[in-house]
């Protein structure tokens, strides 16, 4: 197969579907409808080829495996490919989420239906290549060109404000990226490659580590998002379209989560340690801040895309704890919230497809002609507030449970999310489900279709099975968080006989 | 075995969730019905086998790094006396509410909701470790949030529902704190690994929020906040009386016998742990010793039938928390079981009594019930009976014990425990007579004899009542002041009224009726047990055959002989709760019986006490002015300025509102998006060109 592996496989049948669908013509109909099931076909034949990929892939290791090196630019710039413990869930959520993502656009989306499902595609593949990329200017690249399809998912098929939406979400995420960029020169300048498993063996020099860790921050933060960057996420969320919504929600912002893990805690661990601190105080902030802000919310998106932020909150606690529970628990946290946010954004696709309104106000007492929708978002909102027995509560138990290895006080703060989200989600459930059924508009609501039925089964099973099994998820990120924590244990004593007398983490 | 027990009414929850609209209602509760019945029987089996402490693995659960997490089963003789009461009283409500619930549309719900509470608390009860327990205290939490807010179109219904959810959260807030801090002192967080350590750490210091503490104190007042929060103890009781807005019969299950006296059943699950921290039992023992006296307060002048019974319950928690305070752990979890039966028994003769009357709580308009519902009114007064502790009823034996345990402890705020908890027993003696005369006895004040009566009709009385809290309080007790007044808005009345199947207006049509044998069985059978599980069971919970049933259950510290003391306590001591009882009886027959005016005219002459009771010591109002309010507050500033103003207007809306401006001036030049595509075909074109940069410049390098 001209040398190519699973993993370039991977990349390639989205473009190539992208491409089929580009082919099209017709009358209108008939291309949106071809387009439709062109984009379904490719977007599960390319779940299947990832569960291929992952029943090659040996959870035991820690090591990168499915690897594949072809020539790009230079000899140390290579075409490289390869997953390990970490990046492997993500390809597998990434693939996974996006036939629902084609379902759930099937009858919103009736403009530039062609176009819509070629820039979905072509989002696929940058996504995969983030998180398979070996190289770092791969990596960067990829990291990069997502932004593109979703600039324009969001600009083109966006609601009312998407063009502001639009460029917010645009002007934030560059602005991270530029700095990301000299990140990667320097790094290119200092260890001769860009070679993802070569420099994860490379100690950079500690004052460097400083500089290209504040580099990386301002991307990967942005991208999270962490407060005080966060505010392009609620608009982008509300403008986008439903399809939009779920990829930001589920894909995009774990990229930020991920760029942490292989990039800024096992390459730059001394300057990783020095800033714990900050991200702490950061992700403290952002998980009762927005709490707080996504009680107050009148528009459904915009509180769970606040409410997105403070989960991502526990992600960036957990990671930077240092110790196996908190990073494992983010990692959990980021597969557990791609599978809920995405479900919760799909639920509120279905009220606005049927009353186009996001707004809170408008909606109260559906469970009395919807109560198969009550129940699917019963329990996605538990999730969210991370009851145990659902996939949030792994998560966050084991993030909260990590920060308090690493700092009780800090622990004790974000503990207070546990309440908040109680508040805010179950506020939001009363408002919309519970109540009486008055508003003359909704009288005729209907319940769940089959399609909305077949794309919410799956991801209420998946919410449940991992509360009660986590296992087959969280047992793969061990090895690698396992290596990860001992090349960091290595790296922070080494610097301490040298240098300054940090504490270890336990 | 242990599995078929925790594991049906898990089974029985999922064939009528999901099956519920195919099989019908009938089938529903038949189902549930006898799967609970099933699950009580083998629980009884069980626990009358006696044997061994054992621990049944199930699976694991998750595990990261040095932590592990099992699904099993730790069985002990606490968890059987758990097991056989959650099973009786759950079998038991399923049965009477084929009976109470006939009416409702939604019955296969309501069912399965049942049998999640139930499977949700079996799993509390036989977790073997503090992360399963936990599950089964959310999964209580979760079962209770969608039972008290089944009758979902009512506001108050849902206001009552999310506040008990979220009150339970704030205390779970101190349980995770406390199982993160137990994880990183001991290493584990199973139950017989932490007992196991519990030498080596409690001399350790912990620092936390610019303290050093003890690092087992801390623990366990972390801990027992989790408790404070699952038992409505004093300053986080406030969800349990609004949690009434339920059907009854979850009253009954979830918020009298079972889920409340979870706190009550950590704290003797955790005994080991806490018999080491003194300090944190001095909390536990002033914790209950308040809460069983406020409570009792509160009581005294509500006029909610339910609630009556549910501030008599907040307070008998706060009974078996001055036990677990004083070391006494035995003589709670004996009253746990006794109050069981009794206060099912309460609600569920409540529940009959509301049943009768057409679904009116009030028991101002009730009065001279004992004609129409004689057997009713006995089975209330058998459970009011063994509440006050009547001599060789159930509850004399656990109660008794409890104040003399108070007494004869030699720990710090054992003095104040104990004269809250007689002073307590008086309170009890006196509410519950007055629920028992106001219902049963004196004139009938409902339907057409309430025409005669000085009162309005109830539904006018009730939306004029609600904003006469802050008025001058009436000349008859409760015309002008209505209990539930402030924490369910005027409008929502008319909610409440308008739900009634029946409606109030049918007062005049009906004559109360006794209930149907379902309903009636059930009350029979708690009747059984609260007049008797005291004299069978008392020996071996509390009297000589103690050690030998409780096995390593219970921990007893080397210095702990309270059990023993408790027979050595001056006879006065003994007395005091007979005392007390009489003393209760008799005021409340003077003051509803035979002075029927005297309770208005004291309400008059002690206004701001009276509405300080009555508005239960005004902890809604505080909480909501000081909790909040605030946050909400501060939420729309962080939203508003925070956000808005401040972040993107600073950053972002500056400089986007610069792009825009330009963008737009070109796209005003044609509409469509052609302009758009240019300007990203213009970044890539960018990206490209810097990425050539980057990949030129190293290789001139090399």
């Amino acid at each position: 197969m001209l040398g190519l592996g699973i993993l370039s496989g991977l990349l390639i049948v989205p473009l190539c579907g992208a491409a089929f669908i580009l082919t099209l013509n017709g009358d209108e109909a008939s291309v949106a409808r071809n387009s439709r099931w062109a984009a379904l076909a490719t977007t599960i034949v390319t779940f299947v080829l990832s569960l291929v990929a992952w029943g090659r892939y040996d959870a035991a290791s820690s090591s990168f495996q499915l690897v594949e090196s072809h020539a790009w630019l230079t000899d140390t710039i290579r075409f490289k490919l390869g997953v390990d413990g970490f990046s492997m869930p993500l390809i597998l959520l990434t693939t996974f989420l996006m036939p629902f993502c084609i379902g759930a656009s099937w009858h919103a989306i009736n403009v530039r239906v062609k176009e819509y499902f070629v820039a979905f595609l072509v989002l696929e593949t940058t996504m995969i290549g983030v998180f398979a990329s070996l190289d770092l200017l791969l990596f960067y690249l990829f990291f990069e060109a997502g932004l593109i399809p979703m600039f324009l998912i969001i600009g083109i098929w966006g609601g009312a404000r998407r063009v502001y939406a639009s460029f917010k979400f645009f002007l934030y995420t560059l602005l991270g990226s530029v700095l990301m960029l000299l990140a990667v020169m320097a790094m290119y300048w200092q260890a001769g490659t860009t070679d993802i498993p070569t420099l994860l063996q490379y100690r950079f020099p500690v004052q460097m580590q400083t500089w290209l860790w504040l580099a990386f921050f301002a991307s990967f933060a942005v991208k999270m998002p962490m407060w005080p960057v966060h505010t392009w996420l609620p608009d982008a969320h509300v403008e986008a379209p439903t399809a939009g919504s779920v990829i930001l929600a589920g894909i995009l912002l774990k990229m930020g989560g991920y760029g942490f893990i292989r990039i800024s805690l096992p390459m730059l661990p001394v300057a990783s340690h020095e800033f714990a601190p900050l991200v702490f105080a950061l992700s403290v902030i952002a998980i009762i801040f927005t709490s707080l802000t996504a009680m107050m919310q009148t528009d459904i998106k915009k509180l769970i895309a606040y409410s997105s932020v403070a989960h991502m909150g526990f992600v960036t606690l957990g990671l930077f704890t240092l110790n196996e529970q908190g990073i494992q628990g983010a990692l959990f946290l980021m597969i557990s919230h791609g599978i809920v946010a995405s479900a919760l954004f799909l639920c509120v696709g279905v009220v606005y497809d049927r009353m186009h309104t996001r707004e809170i106000a408008a909606y109260g007492g559906l469970v009395k002609r919807m109560p198969l929708y009550a129940v699917a978002m019963m329990v996605f909102t538990m999730a969210n507030v991370g009851l145990p027995g659902t996939s949030g509560f792994v998560g966050e138990f084991l993030s909260m449970l990590g920060a308090f290895k690493a700092n009780p006080n800090v622990a004790f703060f974000s503990t207070f999310g546990i309440i908040l989200s109680a508040g805010y989600a179950l506020w939001l459930y009363a408002r919309v489900i519970y109540g009486k059924l008055e508003k003359p508009n909704l009288q005729g609501i209907l319940d769940l279709d089959l399609r909305e039925k077949i794309i919410l089964a799956p991801l209420v099973a998946l919410t449940i099975y991992y509360g009660v099994h986590p296992a087959p998820v969280l047992d793969v990120f061990a090895p690698s968080t396992d290596a990860l924590m001992a090349s960091i244990k290595t790296a922070l004593s080494n610097t301490q006989t040298a240098a300054a007398a940090l504490p270890i983490p336990r | 075995m242990y599995h078929a027990i925790v594991f049906f009414p898990l089974i029985g929850f999922l064939i009528a969730g999901l099956f519920g609209r195919y099989i019908g209602a009938r089938a529903c509760e038949y189902i549930t019905t006898a799967f609970l019945a099933f699950t009580a029987l083998i629980a009884w089996g069980v626990f009358l086998d006696g044997g061994h402490a054992e621990r049944v693995q199930v699976a694991s659960w998750f595990s990261a790094g040095d932590l592990q997490v099992d699904w099993a089963f730790k069985v002990d003789t606490l968890t059987r006396v758990m097991l056989v009461v959650v099973t009786t009283v759950s079998t038991l409500v399923h049965l009477y509410s084929v009976g109470y619930m006939h009416e409702d549309p939604h019955r296969p719900r309501f069912f399965a909701y049942l049998s999640l509470f139930t499977f949700a608390m079996l799993m509390l009860v036989t977790a073997d470790n503090l992360v399963q327990m936990f599950f089964g205290w959310e999964g209580v939490g979760l079962a209770s949030y969608l039972l008290i807010g089944f009758w979902y179109e009512k506001p108050s219904a849902n206001a009552a529902a999310m506040k008990a959810f979220i009150v339970n959260r704030v205390g779970d807030f101190g349980f995770s704190l406390g199982i993160f801090l137990t994880f990183v002192l001991t290493g584990s967080v199973a139950f017989d690994a932490i007992f196991g350590k519990v030498d080596a750490i409690k001399t350790l210091s912990f620092h936390f929020l610019g303290y050093d503490w003890n690092a087992l104190t801390l623990a366990c007042l972390l801990l027992f906040m989790g408790a404070m929060g699952k038992s409505a103890q004093f300053l986080l009781h406030t969800w349990l009386p609004d949690a009434m807005e339920g059907p009854t019969p979850v009253s009954a299950l979830i918020h009298a016998a079972t889920m409340v006296t979870a706190g009550v059943f950590m704290v003797a699950r955790l005994s080991p742990l806490f018999e080491e921290a003194p300090n944190a039992l001095v909390v536990v023992t002033v914790i209950g010793g308040i809460t069983a006296f406020f409570a009792a307060t509160i009581g005294l002048v509500q006029n909610d039938i339910k609630r009556v019974i549910a501030y008599s319950t907040c307070s008998q928690l706060g009974y078996m928390f001055v036990a677990l305070g004083v070391g006494a752990y035995s003589a709670a979890v004996f009253h746990l079981f006794t109050h069981a039966f009794f206060k099912a028994l309460l609600f569920l003769g409540a529940g009959s009594v509301i049943h009768a009357m057409h679904h009116e709580q009030d028991m101002r308009n009730m009065g001279g019930l004992r004609r129409y519902i004689p057997y009713t009114s006995a089975m209330m007064a058998i459970g009011s009976l063994a509440l006050i502790g009547f001599p060789y009823t159930a509850g004399y034996y656990s109660k008794d014990a409890i104040i003399e345990a108070a007494y004869a402890s030699t720990r710090p705020g054992h003095t104040l425990a104990f004269l809250c908890v007689v002073v307590a027993a008086f309170f009890t003696s006196f509410y519950s007579w007055r629920l028992f005369f106001m219902t049963f006895e004196g004139p009938a004040r409902w339907g057409a004899h309430a025409a005669h009566d000085h009162h309005d009709a109830p539904a006018v009385a009730r939306s004029t009542m609600a904003h006469e809290a802050d008025g001058p309080p009436g000349h008859t007790e409760g015309v002008a002041h209505d209990d539930k007044g402030h924490d369910i808005e005027p409008a929502h009345k008319s909610d409440v009224v308008a739900d009634d199947h029946h409606g109030h207006g049918h007062h005049g049509d009906h004559t109360p009726h006794e209930s149907p044998l379902v309903m009636t069985v059930p009350l029979a059978i708690l009747a059984f047990g609260a007049l008797f599980a005291g004299i069978i069971f008392h020996n071996r919970f509390i009297g000589a055959g103690m050690d030998a049933f409780w096995g390593h259950a219970l921990a007893h510290g080397p210095h702990n002989h309270i059990m023993h003391e408790i027979h050595e306590v001056p006879a006065l001591v003994s007395y005091s709760p007979l005392v007390m009882l009489i003393l209760g009886f008799i005021l409340a027959y003077w003051m509803y019986i035979r002075r029927p005016e005297l309770p208005g005219e004291l309400a008059a002459q002690q206004p701001s006490l009276y509405r300080f009771l009555l508005n239960k010591w005004y902890f809604d109002e505080i909480y909501d002015r000081i909790f909040v309010r605030p946050a909400k507050d501060f939420g729309l500033f962080l939203w508003k300025q925070g956000d808005g103003r401040i972040i993107d207007g600073l950053g972002p809306n500056g400089i986007a509102a610069r792009v825009v401006d330009v963008t737009r001036g070109v796209v005003r030049l044609q509409t469509g998006y052609l302009y758009h595509y240019a300007f990203v075909m213009l970044i890539g074109v960018a990206g490209l060109i810097s990425w050539y940069l980057i990949s030129g410049l190293p290789k001139g390098a090399h």
